[in-house]
């Protein structure tokens, strides 16, 4: 349709930015998956029946430490329905997330770490079947020492959780300094030391994780299951089963949420996968919920010791910070969650000087892992609400605090980050003012108050799980005759709107309606890989594969179709599904003649695109984790009242802005930031995953308090307080159109904004999540009794710190190597800020 | 532990109208109408997420209520009438709760999406103008992780005014 | 998925045929109502009837008989038919508000007073699966010898977790049980024993078919909930407290009861007591409070930390004496439990 004709539509099916304007970008509109999810057709992976299916349920361990002497299946396989019994033996090669913690087994073989751990399988006919059976196999164990927490876990070196490690039972200890920290401390005016702890909790998905895997007829292997990385659980099928990766097909079927629950290759997943290769049928898993909250990757119970010096202003001169970690039975990402721990407290304010020294255990519980915010969202409570602590005792107003330290776009942190655009003064200056900050901090009565924290986010992890320079996105786009555009990605749908993402920059590109966009995405066969759907990759990485791929089907369509019309290429506009010349909008043709055009001119029209993000300037050993294209911004305030005789605790209301970059489809934009303050506020106020020792001298068991969803207290419709959502949109040119991440930043500030606003309202700090009626009570008590106003940890055990590589910061003349580690010395790399890979 | 047999078990029957049809269908007697919806009529809209009610998403409508069909008997549903997502839509069209669903972000990974939208259509059937709070309230028994509720919320009330505008243009 | 167990299933149209029912199959049979306690326990194996028998043929379960002499209310109105029902009111508001907090909207269409009278004892240790409670060796209420709560305990520390019970025992409430050899009333009140395994005196072959209120003409009452969030939980404390003031506001009768601090839910008889013949003034209501928190024993075997629990009791009392006597309690109330 010609452009003059269009500025008369309305205005909000129009975005503009830029000078552009954009008919799908930035246009509110209804997401491409929308229909299949409002009528039920969405096909989640236990929504797949197939012919002959059989089903499994997991026999799992009643210990949490135990050595398997023996298994019996015999009375199990006796039971009429029973098909098949798996068990160790048959699968005993590890795999694991991360190449450094290769520990889990499909099916433990003689070690079983916590209760829930599997040891064997049942394949029957019908699911009951296969429950009923699981109670006739007979299992002798040698129970060994149970380790609760991390401190049992330090003072018990044996027996040992796993033979890796560091020693005895620690997993993983990491010391760096950027910087001379205690020079740092010198300079300041004062000295901040506090404590604190984050319980951990999980992911809760609706969805309980599921899959279903069939032999081909051909003979090869597809698995269908509820997984965020298809390709990384293709890897590790490919490694445990000893088959060519070649011959599996991994389809990622929609997730009913994910939240980092769905990262990891999981058991059941390679254990059905066995089960349908030797029966020759398919074969079923769902989990119960009990079995969720075992397969667990949640958010690890960080303690935490903050030490930050400042100047009267607020300049930070220097921090340091401990962390002790409890990373359940299994390595998972912990490596990783250990070092974003300590990774991103440089993103938000300046920090000349920064130590981080954090040590992760093994104890006899589910394993930890990443959930939204992954490793980061305990370190930014303490960080926020210390802020708040430092912000009183200067006498400064806590935003006006954190305005004078924001850290500016572009520039190199002293653990060598290259952020992005940085717009977190102005996510203050909107919550502020909305919130009417200034009216209420300090000055609501007794029982209400105010609290304000910030935070960063990565968008998109800048290295792949395992080592290699290929792409960390790959898009394929067929043009086809009937003027139909099909995409092909790895990309994988949990709920966040990826595959709207792919099809609205394609559209927007190619002039054509979302509606003409086909997907086929999450399917290791169909599409070339993408990593996955965690660290807010998906949007950045697989968006600006697709936008290249796009681009470079618009430039064969060009020359075509300006051949055709006679047009210079460079005066061709693609919109309302035509191409023309935008000097003259009658000389066009339809897209679908467009692409006609070309495939007659070149041939079948298909495009690629791919995405590698730019190297790192941060070399040193760890320095992987933590680098992104970009960063996200949020700041909240949250009002909170809270009942002085109970302790009970309310949000009334939320204000958040969110430096997003620009919104790409602004109803799902919002829904990430509505759905992430409502996750954070769920870990502020109830959200818990605790675990019962029970009397040592009775029984040695350690079991989840309540794995359920009634006992595990996830906020209903009723307990969610009104959310004022601000989306700051400034284009980074690292994104596509301009996007930076959403689904995780806008949750890490709401945890210390309800501890600071807890303060406010009735001077009492509760330096732990979550932040509970009981504690607060205990804390009221405590000021009362005119002693420190507080609930919170109080000691931070010793842990054996490792000389720490030391890092000197830019501004020091640092290279990004330590300087103290020779043998991994690398050459500084000219850093490239590259937006496409080539 | 059960000392009956499952695989002599015989099936049982029953007879009832699911989304305004009569079906018939013989199932495994211990069976829920969650697991014979799924499982033996193909009706997979439905979901579930814990089957002991304490997540809502297997919610339908049984005679006009909502109900959560992981703890009813199928047993239990013989000449009865149930609403699933499946039945909500009419004439080819999606019901105006599907559509302001679909258009406001309402729904995200969609797993929950079903039974809120057979919930509120019950709501919606007992009270045509229900205000927030009787909204919040009605849907209390659903839980949603990723929407933070609020964008269903406003679904909940563009389709409130969808539908009464509707009415109005038939009168 | 979880499954249920294998059952028989039996579906009688009267009463009578019911009582012969469960007479012949004794205690291997279970009354089926609304299903939303017991098909629960069934999947996780706490419960293993080999016969369920449903209940909701049975009309003449589901009648409401509400006059000027009082009230009869059949064991198989739901929860969702007594919160919805504008004649209860007043006297009975309790019972509506209590029914009315149950769990979810949608539980509420299924479960019935009955159920929830009748409702298993609940505890950490016992509300989980087979395999869960495998994992600690079982406990005292089912298949183990140790209540885990109170390990040195002979007897199970299961908490009574109905809503309903407490208030209609602040309303005087009788119930009526129906068995082939004939049937019996009894006070609520009395229905249930301190003892977390057999804390109901209906036997197996009972039914329990009616509650019977007398006349509540001039009574107001109240119920207070206590959970963690706004739907779906159970009582981890419950107050429900009725009145009946005279004129210049004597309370010249009054009943308390405590739900969810023990096994059974708890007359606060000695605070009821008190409070006759006295005004209810910011002294008198501290002093019932005080008297009637005393005998709420929460234990570490539900939500929230116990000792809160039993601090919050007296609060709870309070809340609803105020509430009796005319104050405006409905911020408080809307703070603590989302509801309007």
């Amino acid at each position: 349709m010609p452009e003059e004709k269009d500025s008369t539509k309305s205005t909000d099916s129009h975005s503009k930015a830029n000078g552009h304007e954009f008919r799908v970008i930035g246009v509110p509109r209804r997401r491409v998956d929308a229909r299949a999810k409002v009528t039920g057709q969405t096909r989640f992976a236990d929504d797949i029946f197939l012919p002959r299916m059989a089903h499994c349920k997991l026999l799992r361990s009643p210990h949490p430490h135990a050595r398997i002497r023996k298994i019996d299946a015999s009375r199990a396989l006796a039971c009429p329905g029973v098909y098949l019994v798996l068990t160790g033996k048959d699968l005993p090669i590890q795999y694991g997330i991360l190449p450094v913690s290769q520990d889990e087994q499909a099916l433990c073989v003689d070690h079983v770490r916590h209760v829930g751990d599997p040891v064997a399988a049942v394949i029957a006919r019908e699911e009951l079947t296969a429950f009923e059976a699981l109670d006739l196999i007979d299992v002798e164990y040698e129970v060994l020492k149970t380790i609760s927490n991390p401190e049992e876990a330090l003072a018990t070196p044996e027996p040992r959780i796993h033979e890796y490690g560091e020693e005895g039972n620690i997993h993983k200890l990491v010391a760096l300094e950027f910087g001379n920290v205690e020079e740092g401390f010198a300079e300041a005016d004062e000295i901040f030391e506090d404590s604190f702890f984050y319980q951990g909790n999980t992911h809760l998905p609706i969805e309980q994780h599921a899959a279903v895997a069939i032999k081909d007829p051909d003979g090869k292997l597809t698995i269908w299951s509820s997984t965020q990385t298809p390709h990384y659980l293709h890897r590790a099928l490919a490694k445990v089963l000893e088959m060519p990766a070649a011959h599996i097909r991994v389809i990622a079927t929609p997730n009913g949420g994910g939240f980092g629950g769905k990262s990891d290759p999981f058991n059941h997943e390679i254990v059905v996968a066995k089960a349908a290769l030797v029966l020759d049928r398919p074969v079923k898993i769902c989990l119960t919920r009990e079995e969720v909250f075992y397969c667990h990757r949640g958010r690890h119970p960080v303690l935490m010791k903050f030490k930050t010096g400042v100047k009267k202003d607020g300049t930070i001169t220097g921090m340091h910070l401990q962390t002790l970690i409890d990373g359940g039975a299994y390595g998972s990402y912990g490596v990783a969650s250990t070092f974003y721990c300590g990774a991103l407290q440089t993103t938000t304010y300046h920090i000349p000087r920064y130590r981080y020294e954090g040590c992760r255990t093994f104890t006899n519980k589910p394993p930890c892992g990443p959930k939204r915010g992954h490793g980061t969202p305990q370190p930014r409570f303490g960080q926020e609400v210390q802020l708040d602590k430092i912000a009183e005792k200067l006498k400064m107003d806590p935003a006006d605090l954190r305005l004078g330290i924001v850290e500016s776009s572009n520039a190199m942190t002293a653990n060598f980050f290259r952020l992005g655009t940085v717009n977190l003064a102005e996510c203050i200056r909107r919550v502020v003012q909305l919130s009417g900050w200034k009216e209420k901090f300090r000055k609501l009565p007794e029982g209400r108050g105010v609290g304000l924290a910030c935070s960063a986010y990565l968008t998109g992890a800048g290295l792949p799980i395992y080592w290699n320079n290929m792409p960390h996105s790959g898009v394929q786009l067929k043009f086809d005759r009937s003027g139909g555009v099909t995409i092909f990605c790895g990309a994988t749908e949990i709920g966040q709107g990826s595959d709207d993402v792919l099809a609205g920059i394609v559209a927007e590109v190619l002039g054509i309606d979302t509606f003409d966009v086909r997907l086929f995405t999450g399917d290791t066969d169909l599409g070339p890989v993408d990593l996955g759907s965690y660290s807010s990759r998906v949007t950045l990485m697989a968006g600006n594969a697709a936008l290249q791929a796009a681009e470079r089907g618009k430039a064969l369509l060009a020359e075509a179709v300006a051949e055709k019309l006679a047009v210079p290429r460079e005066r061709l506009r693609f919109a309302d599904r035509r191409v023309f010349d935008s000097t003259a909008p009658e000389k066009s043709v339809t897209f679908q003649e467009a692409i006609c055009l070309a495939e007659a001119r070149f041939g079948t029209i298909g495009t690629v695109g791919s995405y590698t993000p730019p190297k790192s300037p941060a070399l040193y050993k760890g320095g992987g984790v933590g680098p992104s294209p970009t960063y996200s911004y949020s700041a909240a305030v949250v009002e909170v009242e809270v009942n002085a005789t109970t302790g009970w605790i309310a949000v009334p209301k939320i204000w958040i802005a969110h430096d997003i970059g620009r919104a790409l489809n602004p109803p799902l934009a919002r829904g990430q930031v509505e759905g992430s303050v409502y996750m954070g506020l769920g870990e502020a106020l109830m959200e818990e995953q605790e675990f019962r020792r029970l009397p040592k001298r009775l029984s040695h068991a350690l079991v989840h308090k309540f794995p359920s969803i009634l006992e595990y207290k996830s906020p209903t419709s009723l307990d969610m307080p009104d959310v004022i959502t601000e989306l700051i949109e400034e284009p980074d040119p690292r994104g596509p159109f301009g996007a930076k991440e959403v689904g995780q930043g806008p949750l890490l500030p709401i945890m210390p904004a309800v501890a600071n606003a807890v303060y406010d309202a009735v001077g009492v700090r509760i330096d732990e999540v979550p932040i509970t009626p009981e504690k607060i009570m205990k804390a009221l008590a405590e000021k009362k009794a005119g002693r420190e106003p507080r609930f919170g940890p109080s000691h931070f055990p010793h842990v054996n710190w490792p000389e720490p590589l030391r890092v000197p910061p830019p501004w020091e003349g640092g290279d990004g190597n330590a300087v103290n580690d020779v043998a991994r010395r690398a050459k500084p790399r000219p850093e490239k800020e590259k937006v496409l890979a080539s | 532990m059960a000392t009956l047999s499952i695989e002599s078990q015989k099936t049982s029957q029953i007879r009832f109208t699911l989304n305004g049809e009569e079906v018939d269908v013989s199932f495994a007697p211990y069976k829920t109408l969650l697991e014979v919806l799924r499982e033996d009529l193909g009706h997979t809209g439905t979901k579930h997420g814990c089957e002991l009610g304490e997540c809502g998403a297997c919610a339908v409508l049984l005679d006009g209520k909502a109900v959560l069909s992981c703890l009813v008997l199928a047993l239990e549903c013989d000449g009865r009438r149930v609403l699933t997502v499946e039945g909500l839509g009419e004439e080819g069209k999606l019901h105006p709760l599907q559509d302001a669903f679909a258009d406001l972000g309402a729904a995200q990974c969609g797993y929950c999406t079903p039974a809120i939208l057979v919930t509120a259509k019950a709501l919606l059937d007992q009270n045509p103008h229900p205000n927030r709070d009787q909204i919040r309230e009605a849907l209390s028994g659903n839980l949603c992780r990723c929407t933070g509720y609020l964008q269903i919320f406003e679904a909940v009330e563009a389709a409130i005014v969808k539908i009464a505008g509707q009415n109005n243009s038939e009168t | 998925m979880m499954r249920l167990p294998l059952f028989e299933f039996r579906a009688p149209r009267t009463l009578e045929e019911a009582a012969r029912i469960l007479d012949g199959e004794k205690t291997n049979a279970m009354p089926l109502a609304g299903g939303t306690d017991l098909l629960p326990n069934m999947k996780r194996r706490q419960q293993v009837p080999r016969t369920l028998m449903s209940l909701r043929h049975i009309q003449s379960l589901s009648h409401v008989e509400l006059g000027h002499s009082g009230a009869r209310l059949g064991a198989c109105l739901t929860l969702a038919d007594i919160a919805g029902d504008p004649r209860f009111r007043n006297g009975l508001t309790a019972l509506a508000q209590a029914a009315s907090v149950v769990a979810t909207p949608q539980i509420r269409n299924m479960a019935t007073l009955g159920g929830n009278i009748c409702l298993d004892t609940r505890c950490n240790y016992y509300d989980q699966s087979y395999e869960w409670r495998k994992s600690i060796n079982f406990c005292l209420k089912k298949d183990g010898t140790t209540c885990w709560v109170a390990p040195g305990s002979s007897k199970c520390m299961a908490v009574s977790s109905t809503d309903t019970a407490p208030a209609l025992m602040a309303l005087g409430a009788r119930v009526r049980l129906v068995s082939r050899s004939g049937e019996r009333e009894m006070p609520l009140s009395e229905l249930y024993n301190n003892d977390g395994i057999d804390y109901i005196k209906r036997r197996p072959d009972e039914i329990l078919a009616e509650v019977v209120l007398d006349s509540l003409q001039g009574w107001k009452s109240t119920y207070w909930k206590l959970r963690r969030r706004g739907s779906f939980d159970f009582p981890v404390l419950s107050v429900a407290a009725a009145a009946r003031f005279s004129k210049n506001g004597v309370v010249e009768d009054a009943r308390i009861a405590v739900g969810s601090a023990a096994c059974r839910p708890l007359v606060a008889a000695e605070a009821a007591e008190y409070l006759q013949g006295r005004p209810l003034n910011q002294e008198t209501i501290a002093e019932a409070a005080t008297v009637a928190a005393r005998i709420a024993k929460p234990l570490d075997n539900t939500d929230f930390d116990m000792t809160w629990r039993k601090r919050v009791t007296a609060e709870f009392v309070t809340y609803a004496l105020r509430e009796l006597r005319g104050d405006d309690m409905r911020p408080v109330n809307l703070l603590l439990t989302r509801h309007q």
